[in-house]
């Protein structure tokens, strides 16, 4: 929809002006795979283990604090209104929202899953292209949660604690499923995560239908 | 409205009574069981209700984004929080089952797990309405996680499956217990129990709601008051 | 001064709302407000702080759902077809709408894309009209107020509504700035577009509207006869209806 390419395109070269958040969850991911990895000190042979619990711990945390800040840029100027005056569906504006923050947890997983391959002695390379599409999959199902949620968060008094609340009970399975078949990814290849994906492609499928049908109810306050 | 919750909780009482008495002296010991499985007399009813509850839950939320209606909202509300406390029943009993049965506090059973998980979803909606505002503001926030609460339980239990892979095979408690519910009694504590819990939740959901409303007129009230108080003073 | 508000004309009024009313935590902000806006006029909303003028103009911009009451667009419905409404209607609230960090040329290309307006040059026309054309090529946030809501009107303007709803817009603007606008305001009037203006001062009032309403505790208090009064004439019923002063 044009709707939503104009708002990510707008996003997004807010983002390229400020750099502000790619940085910051760099960094952050950064350093939670530092604190993790040592944390954990394993021995070589074990420390591949560690891997999906390390990237995706890490993907959780920087993606709650990353998720936010699409709908923080909107309480600015009022500029919410600008958009909600517009003739333009509600649902345009929580695509573009989620679309600009699979994109920018893409950034942060770009760092923190070669850091991990360090840090854990594992040759992340050869399984680049199936880790990546469970990373694809595991964000765009985080990102439909939490990015609806931050919606919401966002305009609440008790804010910085809430939206880890009302998320990640909800994102459990996406997260046992994600693990998973990154463990499976590691070991045996696509084929060993089938059921997995399954899981992540439901999940996706559901959550961002649910999220773009019930967003126009929310946004109209 | 009164006649109803007296009624729904009354049959509901007496009927855990009449279960709890057919699951602990009139229905034999399970085989290869102790006496700690009579607890599943317990355990499933209270998920029967916990699984009512949530989707009254969900039912309400749609209703109120659909229609704005302030009593599909209070339902929602009352009907959270007693599938919060049906779910805290449900763990608690499973934990000691498993505890007597298995020797540990914990098992990796899907089913519990899905009980977990959802025990948190619900609990969240209600520290949302708790903390996050005017019930007039998150009204529609709390309904869209309520839908997404029910939404979200296929995925659970096909990702607590995926789970399962990680441990040795744990025995997951089937219905009617390690044998199946061959007596008739075994039949009538676990069918008259889960039908008494429901009659108990409904009644404990009606009498919320009405709570609910009560709070929220009280509420408006002394909003008004304070209004008045406020011009006058 | 006196001015007299234009004749009447089209069919249906540009805006038309008629009971409406709405609470905010529990206590009642309007109480049944009724009023029209015919094309070509300045209406502008004279209250005392706290009086419901803002939550006013936000409902007849769409942006808040009144409690009751119903609000017509060009004679249509606008709730019940909210996306056609919207495209006649031009808000300006306290904010600007516009992204700090972007530049006012870039926020208007963002906006324009929004509703659609695929004319280019309406957006140089608009630049140059509101005078930002040089500053054209720098992020708001290094800009002035008053060139922020310059940038802020362009905005409201650029899908050439019937309806400019403005909240406010004289505050906060250096004498020269406000003579630009009132400048404008009367260009837009000119062009058809019906304008309601929230105002705080009363001799600006005065001196734009062709028609005046005093909001008081949620109601319209009194209405202007055919002439607006003067500025002295304006403030004394002001002080006398709502308690204000200008």
């Amino acid at each position: 929809m044009r709707a939503t390419l104009a708002i990510v395109r707008k996003d997004l070269r807010i983002e390229w002006r400020t750099r502000e958040t790619a940085t910051t969850l760099a960094v952050l991911g950064v350093l939670l795979v530092t604190v993790l990895a040592f944390a954990h000190d394993p021995d070589p042979e074990a420390a591949p283990l560690f891997v999906p619990a390390v990237l995706w711990s890490a993907m959780v945390f920087t993606g709650l604090l990353g998720v936010e800040r699409g709908f923080l840029l909107e309480r600015e100027q009022d500029c919410l209104a600008g958009l909600r005056g517009a003739p333009i569906d509600p649902t345009a504006l929580y695509a573009a929202k989620l679309v600009v923050n699979v994109l920018l947890l893409g950034a942060t997983h770009a760092v923190v899953v070669p850091l991990t391959g360090l840090f854990l002695h594992v040759d992340l390379f050869p399984v680049l292209a199936p880790l990546a599409l469970v990373l694809l999959l595991g964000t765009v199902g985080f990102a439909a949660v939490a990015t609806l949620f931050a919606f919401v968060t966002v305009r609440l008094r008790s804010r910085q604690v809430m939206l880890p609340l009302l998320v990640l009970p909800l994102l459990i399975p996406l997260l046992i499923a994600a693990v998973k078949a990154t463990e499976a990814v590691l070991g045996a290849g696509l084929a060993g995560a089938r059921d997995a994906l399954g899981v992540l492609v439901s999940f996706d499928v559901i959550f961002v239908t649910a999220g773009a049908l019930l967003f126009p109810a929310i946004v109209r306050d | 409205m009164r006649t109803m919750e007296l009624w729904l909780g009354a049959l509901g009482c007496a009927g855990l009574v009449a279960a709890l008495y057919a699951a602990l002296l009139l229905a034999p010991a399970a085989v290869g069981e102790s006496v700690a499985q009579r607890i599943l007399y317990l355990h499933a009813p209270s998920a029967f209700a916990a699984y009512g509850c949530i989707f009254v839950v969900a039912i309400a939320s749609a209703l109120y984004l659909w229609k704005r209606s302030a009593a599909a909202d209070r339902v929602a509300v009352a009907a959270a929080e007693v599938g919060v406390l049906m779910c805290t029943l449900v763990l608690v009993t499973g934990s000691i089952w498993g505890r007597a049965r298995w020797g540990a506090w914990w098992t990796p059973d899907p089913r519990l797990t899905l009980t977990l998980i959802l025990w948190a979803i619900y609990l969240s909606y209600v520290l949302l309405r708790a903390f996050g505002g005017d019930d007039d503001e998150i009204a529609p926030y709390a309904a869209v996680l309520g839908i997404f609460g029910v939404l979200a339980i296929p995925a659970i239990r096909v990702s607590a499956r995926l789970m399962k892979g990680m441990h040795p095979s744990v025995l997951a408690p089937r219905e009617g217990g390690g044998s199946g519910l061959a007596d008739p009694y075994m039949k009538l504590a676990f069918w008259g129990g889960a039908v008494a819990m429901l009659l108990v939740a409904a009644c404990l959901v009606l009498l919320r709601t009405r709570l609910e409303r009560a709070e929220r007129e009280t509420m408006a009230l002394r909003r008004v008051a304070d209004a008045a108080e406020g011009v006058a003073g | 001064m006196e001015r007299a508000s234009g004749s009447a004309l089209v069919s249906a009024p540009a805006l038309e709302a008629r009971g409406v009313s709405r609470d905010f935590g529990g206590r009642p902000v309007l109480r049944g407000v009724d009023l029209s806006l015919a094309a070509g006029e300045t209406v502008v909303l004279l209250g005392p702080n706290g009086a419901g003028k803002s939550t006013l103009l936000r409902i007849l911009a769409l942006l808040l759902s009144p409690r009751d009451g119903t609000i017509l667009i060009q004679g249509r419905d606008a709730r019940a077809a909210r996306p056609p409404a919207l495209r006649h209607i031009g808000y300006l609230g306290h904010e600007s709408a516009c992204y700090p960090d972007l530049t006012a040329r870039e926020n208007l290309e963002f906006y324009a894309e929004l509703f659609g307006v695929d004319d280019a040059s309406r957006i140089d026309e608009l630049l140059e009209w509101t005078g930002l054309a040089e500053a054209a090529g720098r992020p708001l946030r290094t800009c002035s107020r008053g060139m922020v809501q310059r940038v802020g009107l362009a905005r409201a303007l650029l899908h050439r509504p019937s309806v400019l709803l403005l909240d406010e817009p004289f505050t906060g603007l250096d004498p020269a700035a406000s003579e630009a606008l009132d400048e404008r305001l009367r260009a837009v009037r000119a062009e058809g577009c019906a304008v309601l203006a929230a105002v705080h001062d009363v001799p600006r009032a005065a001196a734009l509207a062709t028609r005046v309403l005093v909001l008081h505790a949620g109601r319209i208090v009194w209405t202007s006869p055919a002439v607006v009064p003067d500025a002295a004439g304006l403030a004394e019923i002001y002080r006398a209806r709502a308690g204000g002063r200008g």
